[in-house]
């Protein structure tokens, strides 16, 4: 058999595509931090919850109406997005003006209200979402078995990561996000419809974190503490990556993913923290973050 | 210079003889209440309150008199509880030095949390200080002296001093009582001390507090260390009332719960936080025993606090005519 740092090489590489496909979700959810934060000034911490949106939504479609995994990843994203538009119309919006800190702690709120409602509704235990037939199964590369669903997460995310970032860097609407960032004030007197980019840009914030939901649905089960565990992970890798960077949001999702995995093989106690102390680290030798701009 | 520098503080005097008056009156009334309370209330919940009113305060020394929202503080408050309940349980050691011991340990830690999380401001001293107490948490979850899932049960209350029972539920309640008051003092105190004003500063003007030659820094530490050992002091507490300690308390929930009590009763007003921890304590019972999350309406409670009433209780009462026309002036 062969050994890698005197681990089974098969161990090694199953550790890895798990922190992979972690990666992968920390990955589409700093990412969609990063946007909303870049033009709303506002940590969405409500975004874990709305992870969670994504994928109670993708079974209560199937539940319901009968409506299988490939719709759902279109109509999950949509329903969350535009529930989150609403949200940043008739509330958030009111908040801009204030300390950020209000803003964070509106969030919060909110993902609490989510949270404690679902779990009124379904129970805290997480229920099972079943990966869609075409995925099913696993292919064996020789070296490892690689269940076929968590290939195609690996890479859906990474599509809809270099999508978003193209989106942001290389189109006109990304033009108008990215002026609206550096000077609001300015890109309204040019006759763009700012309030209307903030709500879009929170609902597309929305939007990816219920995708990263629905795709994160038949891996993980469906529960209503999905989000809640997952978030804080998150908050930590932006601190780390900074949230200066489309780009540096999404290396750092990959990045700490597969450090988590590879802590699992090495020293399993410590796979829970190894992010909080990367980022305790990250902190002390470059309080910016690795990407970051400013202090 | 001298002269109109004199004049101006005259001018401006800290606070007015009908402000002195009120608070006087509204203090003994206070007082009064808690000393008779036991006869008509339940005492355990009393000492909640109590506890968490604490817990509040130390809080709102950060947040309110500072300007650092810490999303971490139940690692204090929780992690002293461990540390008044191992040392009380394990280690024999009486009451009053079990509380120390957490006060302690809880001032190292927040000596730790505060060097790492300083180093970055807002938002991300909120979060920083977020991902380290989760950390923290998995630390209680994973090590041998928190007794994991289980948590530490049945801790002695003993005997303080050597010879007072703690057992009996009266001698507790006023034990409690005096160390919360003694915790209010020395929060009064601090805040209203020269390096109280110089974080006042530092909320109000960061940068002008720097090009003063303040240590910006080193005052935040101080203020995070500080507000840390007072919210293990409300931790240890907690751990003798209810002789337990349990994971629940270094969880994020808690650190929210303790925000929830500062903004709802006003953030950056000395008494605020005790209304605010009261009014939440009170729902937490009445709800405990219907089915309805007390989630669902923490989070509403939260979304309508931020959205129409930032000053919070207190502070609304303040800024009310009322308020005005007792002497009070709402700052901020």
């Amino acid at each position: 058999m062969v050994m890698i740092f005197g681990i089974p090489l098969q161990a090694f590489l199953g550790q890895l595509l798990i922190g992979l496909i972690n990666g992968s979700f920390y990955a589409l959810l700093s990412l969609g931090l990063a946007v909303i934060f870049g033009l709303l000034r506002v940590i969405n911490f409500a975004h874990g919850a709305q992870y969670m949106l994504g994928a109670f939504v993708a079974m209560l479609l199937l539940q319901y109406f009968g409506i299988n995994y490939w719709f759902a990843l279109v109509l999950g994203p949509l329903i969350v997005g535009l529930f989150g538009a609403l949200i940043e119309r008739t509330m958030l919006s009111r908040l801009y003006k204030l300390d950020p800190l209000y803003g964070l702690l509106f969030t919060f709120g909110l993902a609490l209200t989510i949270e404690g409602t679902f779990r009124y509704l379904y129970g805290a235990a997480g229920q099972p979402y079943s990966v869609p037939s075409q995925l099913a199964g696993g292919t064996n590369l020789g070296f490892m078995f690689l269940p076929i669903y968590r290939g195609w997460v690996v890479v859906v995310s990474l599509v809809a990561c270099i999508g978003t970032w193209l989106l942001i860097e290389k189109t006109k609407l990304g033009s108008y996000l990215r002026a609206a960032t550096e000077n609001p004030v300015l890109v309204q007197a040019f006759g763009v419809n700012v309030p209307m980019l903030l709500t879009f840009t929170y609902g597309l914030g929305a939007a990816l974190a219920a995708f990263a939901g629905v795709l994160a649905a038949p891996i993980y089960q469906v529960s209503p503490l999905m989000g809640s565990n997952i978030i804080i992970v998150v908050f930590a890798v932006v601190v780390v990556g900074g949230m200066g960077s489309i780009m540096g949001a999404i290396l750092t999702g990959y990045m700490l993913g597969i450090a988590e995995g590879l802590t699992k093989v090495f020293y399993p106690e410590a796979s829970n923290i190894v992010i909080f102390v990367i980022m305790a680290i990250v902190l002390l030798l470059r309080p910016a973050g690795l990407f970051g701009r400013d202090a | 210079m001298t002269d109109l520098t004199q004049s101006t503080v005259k001018r401006h005097p800290e606070r007015s003889t009908t402000a002195s008056v009120t608070y006087a009156a509204f203090l003994i009334a206070g007082l009064a209440f808690l000393v008779v309370a036991p006869a008509f209330f339940y005492p355990i919940f009393l000492m909640k309150l109590l506890c968490f009113a604490l817990f509040a305060c130390a809080f709102n020394l950060l947040l309110g008199y500072t300007g650092l929202l810490s999303f971490g503080h139940a690692t204090f408050f929780g992690g002293a509880a461990y540390f008044t309940a191992h040392a009380v349980k394990e280690w024999g050691f009486p009451p009053e030095l079990g509380v120390l011991t957490g006060v302690v340990g809880a001032a190292l830690l927040g000596l730790v949390m505060g060097y790492v999380a300083i180093r970055r401001q807002g938002i991300y001293f909120a979060m920083i200080t977020l991902a380290l107490s989760q950390m923290f948490f998995f630390f209680c979850l994973q090590a041998e002296f928190t007794q994991g899932e289980d948590g530490i049960q049945s801790v002695p209350r003993g005997h303080l001093f050597g010879f007072i029972d703690l057992n009996q539920s009266s001698n507790m309640y006023y034990f409690v009582l005096a160390v919360f008051l003694i915790g209010m003092v020395v929060i009064w105190r601090f805040i209203n001390s020269p390096f109280g004003m110089i974080l006042k500063s530092i909320r109000e003007n960061e940068a002008r507090a720097t090009s003063l030659g303040y240590s910006v820094a080193r005052y935040k530490l101080g203020a995070f260390v500080m507000s840390a050992a007072l919210a293990g002091l409300a931790g240890g507490l907690k751990a003798l009332v209810f002789q337990f300690a349990t994971l629940t308390d270094v969880a994020w929930q808690m650190s929210g719960e303790v925000i929830l009590m500062t903004l709802l009763g006003g953030i950056g007003t000395l008494i605020g936080p005790i209304f605010g921890a009261g009014l939440v304590v009170t729902l937490q019972n009445y709800l405990a025993t219907s089915e309805f999350p007390v989630t669902i309406i923490t989070g509403v409670v939260f979304m309508v606090c931020v959205l129409v009433f930032r000053r919070g209780i207190i502070g609304e009462f303040y800024a009310s005519r009322l308020g005005r026309k007792l002497g009070f002036e709402h700052r901020r």
